[in-house]
């Protein structure tokens, strides 16, 4: 059953050539549509196009069936072009049920398709999910192309000689769908067919009815007539940087790069960490990593994870902790500790939306405050941000350095939307990269804990366990150099001078900040973070299309900020900051330079939309 | 500052660091500094390889005191940042010294979590049913009724026993002492000996804040007759004419002291301590010195696997099974060139 004969090549004829593409593929959340959506993504990169996913999903893990509480999301925008969101409106909505259709509804293009199981339009489902008459038969969606397929009979008939139940046999309807879609799109099941051997090695039988459903929705599409303005596409590969490419989440990136940084510092990484959504799938990737040489260890709650990291830094490894905003919350006074005794520490924040716990499956980025100056008492340290899923390779790379070099913590932003979402990565090679080695040569002889390298005002790292440099440190006020206790206040003062030049001192061995489009001065700045860079890069591409005069600058070294941050923004007569929070770089930015940055926000737990954007750059232009 | 000593012929004063104890004058936690110093000298452990961890707290203070390495952390954290260090040199020798009130009020769930976990460390708990260094206020181990300034009309929270407490987290090892006991380090040489969390509970005179408040046991008039000394293979026999002995009642499976010679009691009818036997040693780490005796010296020692084996172990098979190479990491998977 595994054989696959495929009839009509990606590139026929009759296909339509389009730039690009948005799907929505939407059920519930027991359809397994993360899975449909991580699988189009893989064989959409195999072809070469570009690519940017967007997994949105319940926080509940099994809503009731069918509830709109319960439905799970994966859009996709994929072109030849080159992609940076992953889209402001899709093309294409795949609804699985009528919970699905109602929640998605609003967000499809005018004119867009629709893909529905109908069979699923049931009276009790569709009270369920909120209609009162069915959408299918009363003219709403009129405006659609909408295609009904009865997918549950379709799926069940397709996996009949596998012998499941009809349970097991219905769980393959992800894959009827998604051989549908490969047939409109004109893709290859290979890849598909090869995972799902892999996956179900050990159950073949469900293996085998997987990859019938999958051959059925694609034969289903070879040769029914699909319906009006359901057309045939075909969408060329993408023009990119030559180079082997991969597909890559965020939360893998991170966790690859903190092992590739912690390899060119020469240190070993310990990994404390305690479950938090959406910071978990950095423990999982590393824990995965021990013949590198990473330890992790899942701690009984946030505070015990990064006692363990610092502990470990202490004894000379590269301690990491990651979390999510309450759980950083949970964190504070352990950071400061390893702010006091100057050790080298990473912090991970995958941001969530809404203070407590809030949406914990949404998106934001409101965790910059708590960054910057969330600790009791004068307690600064290095905030960086990633910006993507790729980039959160480099970051975590850059906040092994810092950390190592400057004997500090760091704090490194991410969020859920960068940590799920995945891109195509033009490979890197870490053999390549310049090390940047720990240099623990100490000398016994006039020893002093807190002595400091004048270059950088780094102390020694001591490491227990290395004869002749016992000494004691603690969280207690240190006397400058021999650290020893000291409540003098002269003293206090100098030490808080000594650790707020060490942090501001790292501006000069960071990269200048650089434009990302448009010119070094203008009219306007737009002054984005984290993963606000897609739409924000986006809308500034189209405004200076059109000929607007706007210009795109991304932070990504927060604190302390680059050397050169001040002047490059007084050089525009205006700065917007559009931000998924209620404007804290603005006030960051104001605080800093006294500069009259305006705010852009939104904070609804999903992304910006290019069009918001743009919208705020004519506002800006205009007023 | 330091100038390295060679580890042979150590002396308790090369295990005193240069600065000033600032404890209370007749505090019980310097007769324990001193335990500690003339312990460490007859341990096969070389001097760079002592790392004293601690929390918060006037027995928290202990680290400055020893020329060791030495971490003063924060508020009754002190078992997460030994783990980290266990677990990244499994071969330094970690203590722990800790409060009632920093092991067992905020740092309740870490002790929990490193005794049940085994990691191979020494937690010194001086234990003075008080907390010192906030002035004076109760603690998890006080008893009911104690007034202080967070309970001037006395406390009714219930005390907690810790050794109860460590057994039924399922550690391997516990013990207890005192402050001025002679014996104290041939006590922490066992401890040192297992391998996996021990647990010494050091009763602690606080003699600001809760003097006296273990004379009901300790005083020398009553110590005879309040304090049982186990020793694994020996009857559970105490008293200042050594008649009185600890019996199962099988009726009621409770413990109850009985004097050899009365009522047909015989030396057979004592318990003979067994410090393998969880059971019993919960039972003994019960007693209150009221009806029964306080229990001193080694409760329970069980060894098994510890923990920073279990992840080493792991480590070795994970690093034994492939050549390690980010990049080939990289590139595994599927994969695409442009
Ligand atoms: C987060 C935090 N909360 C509270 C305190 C205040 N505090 C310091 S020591 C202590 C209690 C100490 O009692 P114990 O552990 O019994 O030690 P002792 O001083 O009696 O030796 C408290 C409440 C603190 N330092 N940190
Ligand atoms: S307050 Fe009590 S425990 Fe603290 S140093 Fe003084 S006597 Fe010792």
């Amino acid at each position: 059953m595994n054989e696959l004969t495929i009839k009509s090549g990606p590139n026929s004829s009759d296909r339509k050539e389009v730039p690009s593409v948005v799907i929505r593929f939407a059920g519930d959340s027991g359809d397994g549509i993360q899975i449909t959506g991580s699988r189009f993504t893989d064989t959409t990169a195999l072809v070469g196009n570009d690519l940017a996913t967007f997994p949105d999903f319940p926080a509940e893990i099994r809503a009731p069936i069918g509830t709109t509480f319960g439905v799970s999301a994966f859009q996709i925008n994929f072109g030849s072009r080159r992609i940076e969101t992953h889209g402001d409106v899709p093309d294409v909505l795949v609804a699985l049920n009528p919970a699905a259709l109602m929640v998605n509804i609003a967000r499809l293009k005018t004119g867009g398709t629709i893909i529905v199981d109908s069979g699923t339009f049931t009276d009790r489902n569709l009270k369920k999910a909120g209609y009162l008459e069915n959408p299918l038969e009363d003219g709403s969606l009129d405006g659609f192309s909408v295609l009904k397929i009865d997918i549950a009979k379709l799926v069940l008939e397709a996996v009949k000689e596998f012998g499941l139940s009809q349970k097991e046999g219905l769980r393959c309807k992800n894959f009827w769908v998604l051989g549908l879609i490969f047939w409109i799109y004109g893709r290859s099941r290979q890849n598909t067919v090869d995972w799902l051997n892999k996956k179900f090695a050990s159950r073949p039988e469900i293996a085998n009815a997987n990859i019938a459903a999958l051959n059925a929705g694609h034969v289903f599409g070879e040769v029914s007539e699909l319906g009006d303005g359901i057309e045939l596409y075909s969408i060329p590969a993408a023009e990119m940087p030559p180079g082997l490419y991969r597909t890559i989440t965020g939360g893998e990136a991170l966790a690859w790069g903190l092992v590739a940084g912690a390899e060119l510092a020469d240190l070993r990484i310990f990994f404390g960490s305690y479950p938090i959504t959406p910071a978990s799938p950095v423990l999982h990737s590393l824990a995965k990593m021990k013949q590198f040489g990473v330890k992790t260890f899942q701690a009984e709650d946030e505070i015990a994870a990064i006692c363990s990291a610092i502990g470990a830094s202490y004894a000379g490894a590269l301690g990491i902790t990651s979390s999510s905003g309450p759980g950083i919350a949970l964190k504070g006074e352990a950071i400061g500790l390893a702010i006091s005794t100057e050790l080298p520490l990473i912090i991970v924040n995958s941001q969530r939306a809404g203070p407590s716990t809030g949406l914990p499956t949404k998106t934001e980025q409101s965790d910059l405050y708590q960054a910057v100056y969330g600790r009791n008492a004068d307690a600064p340290l290095v905030v960086l941000a990633s910006r993507s899923p790729a980039d959160c390779f480099d970051v975590a790379i850059e906040a092994c350095r810092l950390a190592a070099k400057y004997m500090t913590p760091v704090m490194l932003l991410t969020d859920g939307y960068i940590g799920n979402a995945a891109e195509p990565w033009l490979i890197p090679t870490v053999a390549d990269k310049k090390p940047f080695p720990v240099n623990r040569d100490i000398d016994p002889e006039g020893f002093l804990p807190f002595a400091r390298d004048p270059a950088t005002l780094a102390r020694p790292w001591a490491v227990p366990g290395t004869p002749g440099l016992e000494h004691r440190i603690g969280g207690i006020e240190k006397e400058v150099g021999s650290g020893n206790i000291s409540y003098e206040p002269a003293n206090h003062q100098e030490m808080t001078d000594i650790r707020r030049n060490k942090i501001l001192g790292i501006a000069k061995d960071i990269p200048a900040q650089i434009v990302e489009s448009g010119d070094e001065t203008g009219d306007l700045a737009v002054v984005g973070w984290g993963s606000t860079y897609g739409p924000i890069s986006r809308a500034v591409n189209n405004k200076l299309a059109e000929g607007k005069n706007v210009s795109h600058i991304h932070i990504r070294h927060i604190w302390p900020f680059p050397e050169n941050l001040e002047t490059l923004l007084r050089g525009f007569k205006k700065v917007i900051v559009p931000e998924m929070n209620d404007g804290q770089l603005k006030t960051v930015l104001r605080d800093q330079f006294l500069i009259d940055a305006k705010p852009v926000n939104k904070v609804t737990g999903q992304p910006f939309k290019i069009t918001e954007i743009e919208d705020a750059i004519d506002l800006a232009l205009e007023s | 500052m330091n100038i390295a000593v060679p580890s042979e012929k150590l002396k308790p004063a090369d295990f005193a660091s240069d600065q000033e104890v600032r404890w209370c004058p007749g505090c019980g936690d310097y007769a324990i500094l001193k335990a500690v110093q003339r312990t460490l000298p007859d341990l096969d452990t070389p001097k760079e390889k002592y790392v004293f961890v601690s929390g918060i707290g006037c027995s928290s203070r202990f680290p400055y005191y020893m020329s060791t390495y030495g971490f003063h952390t924060i508020h009754g954290r002190a078992p997460a940042f030994a783990t980290g260090i266990k677990i990244t040199n499994p071969d330094l020798d970690v203590w722990m010294v800790t409060g009632d009130g920093d092991g067992f009020s905020i740092g309740g769930n870490h002790m929990l979590h490193v005794l049940r976990r085994n990691v191979n460390i020494q937690i010194l708990l001086c234990n003075n049913e008080i907390y010192g260094l906030t002035k004076g206020q109760y603690s998890p181990t006080s008893e009911i009724g104690l007034r202080t300034p967070s309970s001037p009309t006395g406390s009714v929270d219930r005390p907690l026993k810790p050794l109860v407490f460590t057994l039924g987290a399922g550690a391997r090892f516990a013990a207890r002492g005192y402050d001025t006991q002679k014996t104290l380090p041939e006590i922490l040489k066992r401890a040192h000996a297992h391998q996996g969390t021990s647990m010494v509970e050091i009763l602690q005179n606080c003699i600001v804040y809760n003097d006296a408040v273990f004379d009901n046991v300790l005083a020398r008039n009553v110590a005879a007759d309040k304090q049982v000394h186990v020793q694994h293979g020996h009857p559970l026999i105490f008293g200042a004419d050594k008649n009185m002995g600890i019996r199962l009642n099988t009726n009621t499976l409770t413990l109850e002291a009985v004097t050899i010679g009365e009522n047909g009691v015989t030396e057979d009818d004592i318990l003979v301590h067994d410090e393998k036997n969880r059971s019993l040693a919960t039972m003994l780490a019960e007693m209150d010195g009221d009806e029964l005796p306080v229990a001193m010296g080694v409760l329970f020692c069980d060894p098994a696997e510890t923990y920073e084996n279990g992840i080493t172990q792991q480590m070795d098979a994970a690093q034994d099974a492939t050549t390690p190479s980010i990049d080939a990491l990289l590139r595994k998977g599927p994969t695409w060139r442009v």
